[in-house]
């Protein structure tokens, strides 16, 4: 792929180098808010936008933390983003965030944004940090978006809350698979997602 | 300036966290508000839904709460409207259900509709995985439910979340909480099965057996310091 390469910290995760599927982290909270595909985007989009600002103010700061501290500076950075995420949604979205409820918090302790701040914005310039956090946002958005579209496809029959099967289905027997909505199939789902992304990316093969 | 030092160390971290702390107190000072009137919307919402009023696109739930619910006051075990100053509205049911059934506040909001005048009346109790709540509206005869809402913080999709759907809610219309020689029943909430003859009962959510046990024993705990009061409404609609 011919890209510039400024915008590589970009593109990379969004399949290369994709933090859930090739990396495998954050893998608890695509478990947790994919049942439906709504709070998956919204959890894909502030996931996106703690990333982005946290790898920002970590890049300009980077040359005065004390290293001893650096992880802590890193989680109070990242833990007061996201107490604001969640107070801004709160406000304006407050039906989002009851579904979410305490996912929000738990952006926290995911591990993608620690592993890019502490990887990725200790040691470069913000412009650079901010375009890796939008990347990884997404690279990671993209896998709850697909994980949540098929939970809540089969496990519930509709689409950010739509109903897509139609009611003859169901007369003819069609049935809601229950278990989708269970947290060991988000999973299963997501293990098939990597099956197929590393059988189209040999190089990826272990 | 040495940044390894001891000193350099300790004196970043705390202006970090003072310049963390002042940004977090002026989000919250500045956002506070808007919050509030988030939450108390939805606590209006969830009220008006047990009388089956529900917001058009466009319609202000707090413009419709104020038309719809005409009175609101608190009542004693005795059934008689508690001489307080304390206004219904903000009453923390989770907290009352939590005291001795004599000691509670106990609100009622007043819902004019078009069927009528109801009564509805909170509960609060246990599911599975935490609390669940809910609002009940009564008939002016105090004995017929007219409607149901129920909701969870964190039942399990698709099984004891379940009852915060129409389909389990829409069960309780019309179902009598006291039997037909005048003793509190409350409604069971059963299996297929196992439905009994002798009061009100509603069928269980499958897979959500521990969630619905939870609404069973909330109708119970929470209606029953209202028995007096649903009795006396009872006995002014047949006079």
């Amino acid at each position: 792929m011919n890209v510039n390469k400024s915008l590589l910290p970009l593109v990379n995760p969004l399949s290369k180098d994709n933090p859930v599927i090739v990396q495998v982290l954050g893998i608890c909270s695509a478990l947790a808010v994919t049942s439906k595909l709504e709070p998956a985007l919204v959890m894909a989009v502030s996931v996106t936008a703690v990333l982005a600002l946290a790898n920002v103010i970590i890049s300009l700061i980077r040359n005065t933390i004390p290293t001893s501290i650096r992880i802590i500076v890193q989680l109070v950075v990242v833990a007061a983003l996201v107490v604001i995420v969640d107070q801004v949604l709160k406000a304006y979205n407050y039906e989002v965030s009851k579904a979410l409820s305490v996912f929000i918090g738990l952006i926290i302790t995911n591990c993608i944004i620690m592993g890019r701040l502490e990887a990725f914005a200790m040691s470069n310039r913000p412009w650079q940090s901010f375009l890796d956090g939008v990347g990884n946002g997404i690279g990671y958005g993209i896998i709850l978006v697909i994980v949540g579209f098929f939970r809540e496809l089969l496990g519930s029959g509709t689409l950010l809350g739509f109903q897509v099967i139609p009611q003859w289905a169901y007369d003819h027997g069609y049935q809601n698979n229950g278990l989708m909505i269970l947290p060991p199939m988000a999973l299963i789902t997501v293990a098939c997602i990597i099956w197929v992304h590393r059988s189209r990316n040999k190089d990826l093969q272990e | 300036m040495n940044r390894q030092s001891n000193t350099y160390t300790i004196i970043y971290s705390i202006v970090l966290v003072l310049v963390v702390g002042v940004v977090l107190s002026v989000v919250y000072q500045a956002l506070r508000p808007m919050q509030v009137e988030n939450i108390n919307n939805d606590t209006k919402r969830q009220i008006l839904a047990a009388a089956r009023i529900v917001p058009e696109n466009g319609e202000s739930i707090a413009e419709l709460f104020t038309q719809h619910i005409k009175d609101s006051y608190l009542v004693d075990m005795a059934g008689n409207k508690a001489d307080s100053s304390v206004d219904a509205f903000s009453v923390n049911v989770a907290a009352e259900s939590k005291k001795p059934a004599s000691e509670r506040l106990l609100p009622v909001f007043e819902c004019t509709t078009d069927n009528g005048l109801k009564y509805i009346i909170p509960v609060y109790g246990a599911g599975l995985w935490g609390p669940i709540w809910g609002y009940i509206a009564f008939d002016d005869n105090g004995d017929t439910i007219f409607g149901a809402y129920f909701a969870h913080q964190g039942e399990t999709p698709g099984l004891g979340a379940e009852i915060e759907k129409p389909a389990f809610r829409s069960q309780f219309d019309g179902k009598d909480v006291f039997s037909a020689n005048g003793d509190f029943t409350s409604v069971a909430v059963v299996k297929v099965g196992k439905e009994p003859q002798d009061k009100a009962w509603v069928h269980a959510v499958s897979g959500g057996t521990i969630t619905s046990q939870g609404v069973q024993k909330m109708l119970f705990d929470s209606l029953e310091p209202y028995t007096t009061f649903l009795k006396n409404l009872s006995s002014k609609a047949n006079q």
